[in-house]
């Protein structure tokens, strides 16, 4: 080793100092993250409803999964099986109305033949819901949307004679669900924008001016150029939104606290949290569903690695950094 | 590109611009009414807003409610305290800014300048896990604090901010691109210590890419609630962060006081839109170019 040119010398004295400079990082993620992920999988397999486990095997996984063993075994099932269902639903009713918007909104904004004033500030403006502070949101929206007479939207509606009743808005199926749903969107719809712009600047401009000149409408254009050269980015878009689907927490946790519990908005991340935030916790029902999570999230996260292999390595690069950021952000 | 368009196709151009502003303002409004509905009812009083419930007229209220405020929480009746919440909030998210900025800058440095044999592992490694959720982990990392007894501490808060993977990617793309070699064998020449040529060079020229950093990280912790409501189990007066006040006030059936209701979620979201106002253009560019600069 220690043979060679003065310049490998050189750089082979350095290489310690590579591992001074990143050690900082492996040593926390080490404790923090790593060893808390295999502790997730050890408890996986650990007995419910005390602080001190014992082991119980797949126990755990075959009654999330199957509900066969037994009436509490059952309930259990049954609830996994709900909350799933609320997760699908919301992060479904949250995405398509994003993506389509975004979509309009992405191709208005680089088309280079509308004239509109202030576009800086339109994009300001739209992104801005995604900073305050979720559990803020939810709170303003479960007060205004408040079940009794008290409820600002309610009120608002009875004194304008819509309604006679208060109606249970927030503890109401549809509802409450509708709400989370605008909510989602509301928070990032001005991020997936963004993000879409990008994509369709990077398509080659001379594809729109030779359409242009052929004299295709701007609806052509639209889902002949756009649509079909953004399908990958758009794929990667859905896959990385359905991820941070998976880990909806704040909006519906929020929507189960104050006057009513709601089932109908109970999602995985919640069904997790509840398992384990308790005074006797149940330690491996928590723990398998999280295991069943990260299963779902490594298989997704393998969906994304395939799209992205089949392209060039700089838009690779850009559009990774993009879900890194969004999944930073608690994306969407 | 050049305009190609004839007379009518002008026209028709005109008619379409004017059509996206109309859908522009509107969704400019939708993103703007909640926030504008919150503020309008935090300046009235709590008989105005059983009345009307939604206004679009602001009301002469904001002190008072705040005074109100201040005077329950000094009464014990609620447990939203703004200035103790402000500066809870701010201790959590200056410090895990602080340190998921300067350690990712240094795991950066670390994987651009040096060579070493487990470089591309350890950098595959961070590619790897930067998509596993928090969520997937919180029960061993829970298990794991209250076996320490690290619960109802800002401990387990802080100090993963250490480990950012995504920070780091970001960190080590704008490195890549940015960031002169030749700059770090000059200063090896003229003597100056690894230590030193990081401090002193490396962290001034990544000045750009800290600053977009900074910002994502220091929203994303002021507005974290999953972590702290995981942790702060004893939902300690004294130490709970603004989002998890904003939960008390939620759950808190004995306030009947709406204008009280509606400036405390108030007080919670100001700091971060001021922040957003003064940086937003920085911060739409971040978004957009995924904070790496090409």
């Amino acid at each position: 080793m220690a043979s060679g040119s003065n310049g490998k010398i050189r750089s082979i004295s350095y290489a310690r100092y590579g591992y001074i400079f990143i050690l900082p990082f492996f040593i926390v993620y080490a404790i923090f993250q790593v060893y808390p992920l295999l502790n997730t999988f050890y408890l996986s397999t650990q007995s419910n409803g005390s602080v001190v486990t014992e082991s119980v095997g797949l126990q755990n996984f075959a009654a999330i999964l199957s509900g066969s063993g037994g009436r509490a075994f059952k309930a259990v099932h049954e609830n996994f099986i709900r909350v799933m269902g609320n997760t699908l639903i919301l992060w479904f009713g949250n995405f398509i109305p994003q993506i389509v918007l975004s979509l309009l909104l992405a191709a208005w904004f680089t088309d280079a033949f509308l004239k509109i004033k202030g576009k800086g500030f339109y994009k300001i403006v739209m992104y801005m819901p995604n900073i305050i502070t979720a559990a803020s949101v939810a709170a303003l929206f479960v007060m205004l949307f408040a079940d009794s007479q008290f409820g600002a939207i309610n009120k608002m509606l009875m004194n304008m004679h819509i309604l006679d009743a208060p109606k249970n808005f927030v503890t109401g199926q549809t509802t409450s669900r509708v709400i989370i749903m605008f909510i989602q969107t509301w928070m990032w719809f001005g991020n997936t924008t963004i993000m879409l712009m990008s994509g369709i600047m990077g398509i080659n401009p001379s594809l729109f001016e030779a359409a242009n000149i052929d004299g295709a409408t701007p609806t052509q254009q639209f889902f002949q150029i756009t649509i079909p050269l953004l399908r990958p980015i758009m794929l990667y878009t859905m896959v990385t939104s359905m991820i941070g689907g998976l880990q909806m927490f704040d909006m519906p946790y929020l929507f189960n606290m104050g006057t009513a519990q709601n089932r109908h908005t109970e999602t995985i991340a919640v069904f997790i949290y509840n398992h384990f935030h308790n005074l006797k916790p149940n330690y491996g029902y928590s723990g398998a569903s999280s295991v069943i999570l990260f299963i779902v999230t490594a298989v997704l996260g393998g969906i994304c690695f395939i799209f992205n292999k089949d392209d060039d390595p700089k838009a690779k690069e850009r559009r990774s950094s993009k879900a890194a950021l969004k999944s930073k952000l608690g994306g969407l | 590109m050049d305009m190609a368009g004839t007379k009518s196709n002008s026209q028709a151009i005109k008619v379409r611009t004017i059509c996206v502003t109309v859908v522009m303002v509107f969704l400019a409004i939708i993103s703007l009414l909640p926030v504008y509905i919150l503020i309008v009812n935090a300046t009235r009083t709590s008989q105005q807003i059983v009345e009307s419930g939604v206004s679009l007229i602001p009301g002469l209220n904001l002190f008072e409610n705040i005074k109100n405020l201040n005077a329950l929480s000094e009464a014990g009746t609620v447990e939203y305290n703004a200035l103790r919440g402000y500066l809870n909030s701010a201790v959590i998210a200056f410090s895990t800014t602080f340190l998921t900025v300067l350690f990712s800058c240094m795991t950066a440095y670390g994987l651009v300048v040096y060579d070493f044999r487990f470089k591309n592992a350890a950098y595959t490694i961070i590619l790897a896990v930067m998509m596993i959720p928090v969520q997937v982990t919180s029960v061993g990392f829970y298990q794991f604090m209250s076996k320490l007894g690290l619960t109802d501490s800002y401990f387990p808060l802080i100090i993963p901010a250490i480990a950012a993977p995504s920070v780091v990617f970001f960190m080590r793309q704008s490195m890549k691109s940015t960031f002169p070699l030749e700059i770090v064998e000059a200063a090896r020449i003229d003597g100056c210590s690894e230590f030193r040529t990081f401090f002193t060079i490396g962290i001034p020229m990544m000045k750009p890419a800290i600053a977009v950093q900074a910002i994502f990280a220091f929203v994303a912790n002021w507005n974290n609630y999953y972590m702290p409501s995981m942790i702060l189990i004893s939902r300690n007066k004294e130490q709970l962060t603004l989002p998890m006040m904003v939960n008390t006030i939620l759950s808190n059936e004995k306030l009947s006081d709406y204008g009280v209701r509606y400036v405390s979620i108030f007080l919670s979201i100001i700091p971060v839109v001021i922040v957003y106002f003064i940086f937003s253009r920085f911060i739409v560019e971040g978004v957009a170019l995924g904070g790496v600069k090409e």
